[in-house]
């Protein structure tokens, strides 16, 4: 083995950790570090320790947990389709989430509880998945469900559409077309308790089927004469898409992007089996949106640009960079 | 051991194979018979990856029966011009062969290093480990695949047109590997197109046409005139050279 995968692991989770950390000193209130740093150890003044507690470490764990659910999920689904393009949104799950949250906004439920739209945008991903495991029970290949995923992908962006279409008031449209966009920001810890167990499941159940994802390298039907059980190893990724995907939908709204390219830009740095590509997309989707989130805060303008827009810009140069420079693998 | 007692495979709604009985033990056992005679199909379904009727007994027990992973352990299936879908190394696509002999969770240990070892070694692999599958030859390639199913080192091995795509150097290398494998003691059944290639190779030949074995024997009990015009609707010359089998197909 010439490239060590361990090392990329250690490396992205130390980059991940360290934007983490650096974005607990950057928001609208200047603290000086000192003032964080004490504030994180419990002794810091009341102000400091209820930005920091209250606000900014909420919003750093949730970037690192979506972030790396995200890189994961794409890694996983791009093993498993055998398809370089494959995305978390592939199944369509995302978007049903997304619809889920839309309709959550559109009546108004949101305004219940801060728990309501990530709930409902839950409920969204679960109703995704539903058809998709009819689906995989019965189809052979991963076609059918790249397709299902298309169609479901297609009649939530009808639903959010139509919402978008008879909202009640503008400032309802320009809500939901915000919340679309994804972001971080005014998040607390109630939105950390409930994507860290759906994410935690969903990097959990993907990390279990490394084999299966490495033995379909030789396709359906030579993994399955490696003992691959590919009924199971479809139904368990479906289900830790739509929870993990579903649940990072839930808390951040739609980040595109992250894992479609995370799984590119680390792959170089493997030895190219789906396996070992997971762990340094799981980092590296961590420290991607961890990045991006800290720059949001510190680009001066009255309002804060959209994180979901900060991963594109981010991502897109890089991934281009690197299609120009690998073209043999496309 | 495999024994096919009245096997027979549908799919959708077409019967593909229709009432083969055989006991294959030992030795390079061919499969011979024309295109969509249902060659590769029979070998799907010994190795239990298309539902049959009749009984498919491996080492006695219904290949239905047998847990995945252990079949996995008995049976090693290299399918028909396999792709890899990833630039992995040669020796990882090789180390997916030990896949089935790892418990869950349990990490490579010396015992998948050395098989890995000498199925590198007997493919004569050893040099090309570290370079990406993508940037090797097709003959090249298919060494690697086969490499791939002798690492499972199963007592049987199943081939599905293992020379297609080779050159007549690399034929010979890839049957004298299959012959080697059969002197370790495996049963080896191959697919094969190469009549020629077939009576010098095979210890036993199996002829099917239509879903049915329509001869089952020696090289020269199966490979007769006879048997060619019915199955394949060509004359064909038949004789020796240097003491080898020569077949010849010569017209409609």
């Amino acid at each position: 083995m010439t490239k060590s995968p361990m090392r990329i692991d250690l490396a992205l989770a130390l980059v991940a950790l360290l934007c983490a950390t650096l974005s607990l000193g950057i928001g609208p209130a200047h603290l000086g570090s000192g003032r964080v740093l004490a504030a994180l150890a419990g002794q810091g003044d009341p102000v400091a320790t209820t930005i920091v507690w209250q606000l900014r470490l909420p919003r750093a764990l949730l970037a690192l947990l979506v972030g790396a659910m995200l890189g994961g999920a794409g890694a996983a689904l791009q093993g498993y389709l055998r398809n370089p393009l494959a995305d978390p949104g592939v199944l369509g799950t995302s978007s049903t989430a997304a619809l889920g949250a839309v309709l959550a906004l559109y009546y108004g439920f949101a305004a219940l509880s801060p728990l309501t739209l990530p709930l409902f945008a839950i409920v969204g991903a679960f109703a995704g998945l539903a058809p998709l495991l009819v689906l995989a029970a019965r189809s052979e290949g991963p076609l059918a469900l790249i397709l299902a995923g298309v169609a479901i992908a297609t009649a939530a962006g009808a639903g959010i559409s139509l919402a978008l279409n008879f909202a009640p008031n503008p400032f309802a449209a320009v809500e939901i077309m915000t919340w679309l966009m994804g972001g971080l920001a005014d998040r607390s810890f109630l939105h950390v308790w409930l994507a860290l167990p759906c994410v935690a499941i969903g990097l959990g159940l993907i990390l279990l089927q490394r084999r299966a994802l490495d033995a379909l390298t030789l396709g359906e039907e030579g993994a399955t004469a490696l003992g691959i059980d590919l009924k199971r190893t479809r139904t368990l990724l479906l289900v830790a898409t739509a929870i993990g995907v579903g649940g990072s939908v839930a808390v951040s709204g739609a980040i595109g992007f992250v894992g479609l390219v995370v799984p590119h830009l680390v792959r170089r740095f493997t030895d190219g089996r789906p396996s070992s590509v997971l762990l340094p997309s799981m980092f590296g989707g961590a420290a991607l949106l961890a990045a991006a989130d800290t720059l949001v805060r510190m680009v001066p303008t009255l309002e804060e640009p959209r994180l979901g827009v900060v991963t594109a810009l981010i991502g897109v140069p890089i991934f281009l960079h690197q299609l120009v420079k690998a073209r043999r693998q496309w | 051991m495999v024994r096919l007692d009245h096997v027979a495979v549908a799919l959708g709604g077409r019967r593909i194979i229709d009432g083969v009985s055989a006991e294959l033990a030992g030795g390079v056992i061919g499969l011979i018979g024309p295109n969509g005679a249902g060659k590769s199909t029979l070998v799907r379904a010994i190795a239990g990856l298309v539902a049959s009727e009749g009984t498919i007994l491996i080492d006695g027990a219904p290949v239905a029966s047998i847990a995945l992973r252990e079949r996995a352990r008995r049976i090693a299936y290299l399918p028909q011009g396999q792709a890899v879908h990833w630039p992995l190394t040669v020796e990882r696509v090789v180390a997916l062969g030990r896949l089935p002999h790892l418990a869950p969770f349990a990490r490579p240990g010396e015992a998948e290093g050395a098989a890995i070892e000498r199925a590198l070694e007997r493919t004569d692999l050893v040099a090309l480990r570290d370079r990406p599958i993508d940037q090797l030859s097709g003959g090249e390639r298919a060494r690697v695949l086969l490499a791939r199913a002798l690492a499972v080192e199963a007592s049987l091995l199943l081939a599905d047109e293992p020379l297609a795509a080779l050159d007549p150097s690399h034929q010979i290398e890839v049957m004298a590997l299959l012959r080697a494998e059969a002197g370790r003691g495996a049963t080896v059944i191959a697919v094969l197109h190469d009549l020629t290639l077939a009576a010098r190779w095979c210890d036993r030949l199996l002829l099917i046409d239509h879903g049915k074995l329509v001869a089952d024997g020696s090289p020269r009990e199966v490979l007769t005139a006879d048997h060619i015009r019915a199955v394949y609707g060509v004359s064909a010359f038949i004789g020796e050279a240097h003491g080898e089998p020569l077949i010849v197909p010569l017209s409609h």
